[in-house]
């Protein structure tokens, strides 16, 4: 099987004589490992589609049920098994579907190479029939793009491409490719991109900031870690763990660096941010020294600016020079891949602990527990919580399930109490919080961990922004399980409604359909539980089934999302209630 | 803080998107640019934009990041005014008649080291290089009689400190042999 594999990529990377622009996509796709892409096609796409006929056999076609499901898909790939998702498109109204998931791909960093089919060449800019710049659109939210007009461009663009998706920060690259580009026949090779000159991905690691960085951790008394998922996409987990357990220093964690670090770990305590754990939040600004690693200082993170760990020195591990003082000032900045920085760190930093320090976290936590965590899962109403339903998934999956997240408070109550025992495991929207996200990027986050389970926590807003995917999971038999927290509300802007609007709902409650009808409608097997008693074993159903399964699990109407930041304030303000 | 005129200068590849890509990045951060131009640089194949913009010291850093962070950027740089040579060109369009009739005109022209860049029947056009102050005097001086044209080009600019592309362009060479 192995050298079957092995033959095949070698056929493709091969030259060939004489060849379609279009076949020469799919040997590219190929080459660079890329077996597996979603998808759905059109007329300008046609002769790329008409090769992945051809080459079925080599490379999985994956029929989304629209565009925006397949760069999901493509995300949610790409973020568990750490390879470039590939996402393909017709033009015009198949290219602009991919935007907002090019968009989050951009803001989550998350590898993505998106091929569109264009107009013919001779068409260009005559308003064609399905026409549309989608190189100028899709400009400000790709790292780059590019459109091919020649088949004799396509190794070399394709080689960039994915060279560009993966490296340094990564991020989306869109290729857009006309169709008498496909079309056109020249004689194929294909050569790996290994270096652009005006792109410096990897920049140099200055050994005398980490000098400067290790002092400032032998000097601090109540240092702070904040991680992001950097340490994720630089695939330094190891690194970092060392350099936790080495420093002895607490550790608290962005969404997107969710599941870097075992939540069991001891070092690890918690989440910062809006809806983040209430010691983190509170200890930014009380810690004496911030070391950021692979963050990028969010405003969801950080709030009030002004008022963000002003006490502290920041040292701050960054790959992307762009981010290094963009929101806040670093005292010493580590400018490097962070598996490099925090290598570098390791030989530097002397083993310690800060009992005194971990206690003012133990106090806080105590406090957030009696106020939040104990209602949130051991509630004492009738109705279910969303933080029962999330311990119940870990009780069955023991922490090592994928967790894919929408977006709501039901994206915020599963970071918040969902356990992970190992890496890439969480996948969220974070950065852009696009909803409708998770149902497709499941797909993808199930083919990239074929071996783990996987499982969608949705709200009953965003699930049907892209419920149609269950037409992909259906004839994928892709073993996704979905688990909908039924509110009926669009919950988190109904709790801002009732926080700053003086609970004027406009437009949040929702009339739901009947989920489980329309689960069976695709064959997936589905089942609604509404009372707490129904609740251990439904989970545990869904959790020990192999095929595709849906859960409704309805919540209470009403309930809050706590600890919150407002919009704007300090982290310092943060509310319990 | 204090909003500056700085000249942003930035060397590129050559590619069909990208100055849609950098005005995308003032246009994200609604950002006026004061003015735009584009020319092949010093370097084969490497290209110039001198843009310019008015901001703060602290703003025009992050700016130049950005734009630094696009694939196709080599190097991008930013100067104060101090800091570089700078000139702007004009043209200005004028009935011929004025020429012969009014005496004042041919003073004006002398006065302000400008040329006569074409005379015509019908017209003639005066070409001006030079710091703004002096093509828009001459742009007032000539307005009393009757101004058919005006045009004034971006800045140009370049930098008393050196650019040293040559060499990034080289080390890229090194590490990739
Ligand atoms: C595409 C998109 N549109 C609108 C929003 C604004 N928004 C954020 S959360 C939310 C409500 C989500 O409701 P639901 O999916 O039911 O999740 P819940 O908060 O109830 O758990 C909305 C409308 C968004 N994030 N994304
Ligand atoms: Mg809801």
């Amino acid at each position: 099987m192995e050298t079957n594999t092995n033959e095949k990529l070698k056929k493709a990377a091969s030259e060939a004589l004489n060849i379609s622009g279009a076949e020469a996509v799919i040997r590219c796709l190929l080459a660079e490992g890329a077996n597996l892409v979603y998808g759905y096609p059109g007329g300008a796409i046609m002769p790329i589609y008409d090769e992945l006929y051809k080459f079925q056999d080599e490379l999985h076609h994956v029929l989304t049920r629209h565009e925006q499901g397949a760069t999901h898909a493509a995300q949610g790939f790409a973020r568990t098994s750490g390879k470039v998702g590939v996402a393909l498109a017709t033009s015009g109204p198949g290219a602009t579907n991919l935007v907002t998931g090019i968009a989050d791909a951009q803001i989550d960093s998350t590898p993505m190479v998106c091929i569109t089919g264009q107009v013919a060449s001779h068409l260009l800019g005559s308003d064609a029939f399905q026409e549309t710049d989608i190189i100028g659109i899709s400009t400000p939210v790709t790292k780059w793009n590019y459109q091919i007009t020649k088949a004799s461009e396509i190794p070399e663009i394709m080689a960039k491409a994915f060279y560009i998706a993966r490296s340094g920060r990564p991020g989306p690259v869109l290729i857009d490719i006309t169709k008498d580009a496909q079309f056109e026949k020249f004689d194929f090779a294909y050569q790996k991109c290994d270096g652009i000159r005006s792109y410096q991905p990897y920049p140099t690691l200055v050994m005398d900031a980490v000098d400067e960085a290790a002092t400032l951790i032998a000097q601090a008394k109540k240092p702070l870690i904040v991680w992001g998922q950097g340490v994720i996409l630089g695939k330094a987990e190891e690194e970092f763990k060392t350099f936790v357990e080495k420093s002895g220093i607490p550790a608290v964690w962005t969404i997107l660096g969710l599941s870097a670090l075992p939540t069991d770990h001891p070092s690890n305590r918690g989440m910062v941010g809006m809806h983040g754990n209430y010691a983190p939040n509170l200890l930014t600004n009380e810690c004496d020294l911030l070391i950021a690693v692979g963050m990028r200082f969010d405003d969801r993170v950080t709030g009030d600016l002004t008022t963000y760990a002003k006490q502290a020195k920041i040292i701050h591990l960054e790959l992307d020079p762009a981010e290094v003082n963009k929101n806040v000032l670093a005292d010493v900045v580590l400018l490097a891949d962070c598996k490099i920085s925090l290598k570098a760190l390791n030989d530097r930093v002397e083993e310690k602990t800060y009992p005194q320090w971990l206690q003012r976290f133990d106090e806080l936590d105590a406090i957030e527990h009696e106020k939040v965590i104990h209602s949130d899962l051991n509630p004492s109403k009738t109705g279910l919580t969303m933080g029962e339903a999330i311990a119940m998934i870990n009780k069955h999956s023991n922490g090592d399930a994928v967790i894919v997240t929408d977006v709501g408070q039901h994206q915020m109550v599963a970071c918040r109490y969902a356990k992970f025992n190992q890496s890439k495991s969480n996948v969220t929207s974070g950065g852009l919080g696009t909803m409708g996200f998770a149902l497709p990027a499941a797909i993808g986050a199930k083919m990239g961990a074929m071996d783990r389970e996987v499982v969608a926590v949705i709200g009953d807003g965003g699930y049907q922004m892209t419920i149609q995917e269950l037409g992909t999971i259906f004839q994928q038999h892709l073993a996704v399980k979905i688990v909908v927290l039924n509110n009926d509300f669009l919950g988190m802007v109904r709790q801002w409604q009732q926080l700053f609007f003086d609970k004027r709902y406009a437009s949040t409650e929702m009339v739901n359909p009947d989920f489980v009808t329309i689960a069976k409608g695709f064959q997936i097997e589905a089942k609604r539980v509404k009372e707490r008693k129904d609740l251990d074993l439904a989970v545990q159903e869904m959790m020990t089934s192999k095929k595709p399964y849906f859960l409704e699990v309805c919540v209470e109407k009403e309930d809050n999302v706590f600890p919150m930041i407002a919009t704007g304030a300090s982290v310092s303000d943060i509310r319990l209630e | 803080m204090e909003q500056k005129i700085f000249t942003i200068s930035v060397y590129t590849e050559n590619n069909v998107g990208l100055l849609n890509r950098i005005s995308a990045i003032f246009l994200k951060r609604h950002i006026n640019i004061e003015s735009f131009s584009t020319s092949q640089s010093e370097i084969k194949d490497v290209f110039r934009f001198v843009i310019v913009v008015k901001m703060t010291a602290e703003k025009v850093v992050k700016i130049v990041k950005q734009i630094e962070k696009q694939v196709d950027v080599i190097r991008a740089f930013y100067h104060t005014d101090e800091e570089t040579i700078f000139q702007e060109n004009a043209l200005y369009k004028v009935k011929s008649s004025a020429l012969f009739e009014e005496r004042q005109i041919q003073n004006i022209i002398k006065e302000s080291h400008s040329n006569i860049v074409t005379v015509s029947p019908e017209f003639f056009v005066i070409e001006k290089t030079g710091f703004r102050n002096e093509t828009e005097q001459l742009r007032k001086d000539l307005e009393p009689y009757g101004l058919l044209q005006f045009v004034r080009s971006g800045r140009i600019s370049v930098t008393k400190a050196k650019m040293g592309i040559s060499e990034i362009l080289n080390t890229f060479k090194n590490n990739n042999k």
